[in-house]
């Protein structure tokens, strides 16, 4: 008990004097996890909206259950992927995208995009099924249609945001394989959190695991804070 | 309901409390490195001592960093590393009782056949090291605190470079020996490894050849790399430690037939042994 005590007080200091080390690796880990939710959001809540709006689509009894096993994918499957993909025996090791933040992008962006989609689907699935129907009558496009969808499914679109968020900002599997863990390049807090433990460095790990719940506090609280006032202006 | 909730985890809990009762081995906690254990040796020489002992050794592999402060916190019986300097300031500390040698291997440094910094057959790693620093040669750390590592930060002072990992050259992973070699493989990078986890992974390895070392124990001229092992029992003033069978494991690790076995550990599958015994009763058998 005595080493958590310590631990705490230890990480609590570490935090005041933020290290610039530190603030590289929170800085990386943003990035990365940013931009791997991004691409993920830009192609998988139109791959979900479209799959949710064409209920009965041809393949659906085979295409929804592979999305709900891709929903839990383990990261670090993903990872040896990725890697095996990327090495320079593999088939895209010309890109010498292994050990490298584009590589990490690459493996999160795998992980997140299955939650995307599936969530998405399901929250369009959710809105009343008149509403789209109606839409249409009324002379919406198909694009109209399935954006006012999304506008209503909004709660549910911001459950695919959060959870695609946690899922990969927390993942260690496949950053600590595609990355390599580099110093002052391709560490970011999950792995420097294995990698401070393994040392022995229990306080550090600590402060960095703290850092990281803060870090998808915030994230989440922005998440919630943007589908409250999309919600009121609309 | 409710009650039946409870039931349930009664008797889980008590199922769980059975499995260490008193008719069930002796359990030791060996804290160790990730050599020791991804080499095959322990799993080679253990089952031997459990039978022995009825006792069952739950072997927790780690950097050597980590495997000292499990000592140090008493979360282990007894630990097996290489770090022989920080072995001592452990039992000066009195966080161990006393050291003792088990054995010792060597440490080479490895790098790509292209051989950019032109370090291939040199004797002295430190000079090798020199070389790289100066062609800014991509060059793979450990950075994990392990036995290795601190061997490898002993050598960079040697060679009188004080290595930056702001630098691009110089990549501190944080990573196993195995991992790291895998990096160096793939990124055509110098890494200082222990003989023992080369050997063992070298099918993988075809873009590596050792550097400096030699191809056995035999022809590595440099003393630096001199890879010693070293076992202590945690301290009992810890409380819950296993003092008296820590120190049976002891006894038991550096007898003459224990000793033997380690000697001849290897030679089958690499064609040379990946440890050499050093006990005290193997040296005055």
């Amino acid at each position: 008990m005595d080493t958590l005590a310590e631990a705490l007080v230890n990480a609590l200091k570490l935090l005041r004097d933020m290290d610039p080390a530190l603030l590289e690796t929170v800085g990386l880990t943003l990035q990365v996890t940013g931009a791997a939710l991004v691409i993920a959001l830009i192609i998988g809540i139109p791959t979900g909206a479209a799959i949710g709006l064409s209920p009965g689509v041809r393949g659906a009894g085979f295409l929804i259950p592979l999305i709900y096993t891709g929903m839990g994918l383990p990261p670090v499957a993903v990872g040896l992927f990725v890697y095996l993909l990327l090495s320079n025996q593999g088939p895209l090791g010309g890109l010498d995208w292994l050990f490298t933040p584009t590589g990490m992008v690459l493996a999160q962006t795998i992980i997140a995009f299955p939650l995307v989609v599936g969530l998405t689907m399901a929250a369009v699935r959710g809105v009343d099924a008149q509403l789209p129907v109606q839409l249409r009558a009324l002379g919406a496009t198909r694009r109209q249609t399935a954006l006012t969808t999304l506008v209503e499914a909004r709660m549910g679109v911001t459950a695919a945001v959060v959870a695609a968020f946690g899922s990969i900002i927390s993942e260690v599997g496949a950053v600590m394989l595609v990355g390599g863990n580099i110093e002052g390049r391709t560490r970011v807090l999950t792995t420097a959190i294995v990698l401070e433990t393994r040392k022995g460095n229990f306080a550090l790990a600590l402060a960095l695991g703290l850092i990281l719940l803060a870090l998808a506090f915030v994230a989440n609280f922005a998440f919630y804070r943007l589908q409250v006032r999309r919600g009121g202006g609309s | 309901m409710r009650n039946r909730l409870v039931l349930l985890i009664v008797v889980a809990l008590a199922a769980a409390a059975c499995r260490s009762g008193s008719n069930d081995p002796d359990v030791l906690r060996l804290a160790t490195t990730t050599s020791t254990a991804d080499s095959g040796l322990l799993e080679a020489l253990l089952p031997g001592f459990e039978s022995q002992y009825n006792a069952r050794v739950d072997v927790i592999a780690v950097g050597t960093g980590q495997a000292l402060s499990l000592g140090e916190a008493g979360d282990a019986d007894v630990v097996l590393v290489h770090a022989r300097d920080r072995e001592d300031v452990f039992v000066a500390e009195g966080h161990g009782t006393f050291r003792s040698d088990v054995m010792y291997n060597d440490f080479v440094l490895v790098g790509p056949i292209a051989d950019p910094a032109g370090v291939l057959g040199m004797s002295l790693a430190a000079d090798a090291l020199n070389a790289i620093a100066a062609a800014e040669a991509p060059f793979a750390s450990r950075g994990d605190d392990s036995g290795t590592h601190t061997k490898e930060l002993g050598l960079w002072e040697a060679a009188g470079v004080v290595p930056d990992p702001t630098k691009i050259w110089y990549q501190s992973l944080g990573q196993g020996m195995g991992a790291t070699l895998q990096f160096a493989n793939e990124t055509g990078s110098y890494t200082l490894t222990d003989r023992g986890t080369f050997l063992a992974q070298r099918a993988t390895l075809s873009a590596l050849d050792v550097m400096v070392g030699g191809t056995t124990i035999d022809e590595n001229a440099d003393p630096a790399l001199l890879n010693p092992y070293g076992v202590i029992p945690v301290n009992p003033d810890k409380g819950g430690v296993n003092v008296h069978l820590a120190e049976q494991f002891v006894d038991w690790l550096t007898s003459v037939d224990v000793q033997r076995q380690i000697g001849e550990y290897g030679i089958g599958t690499f064609g040379q042994p990946l440890f050499y015994p050093d006990s005290e009763p193997w040296k005055n058998r």
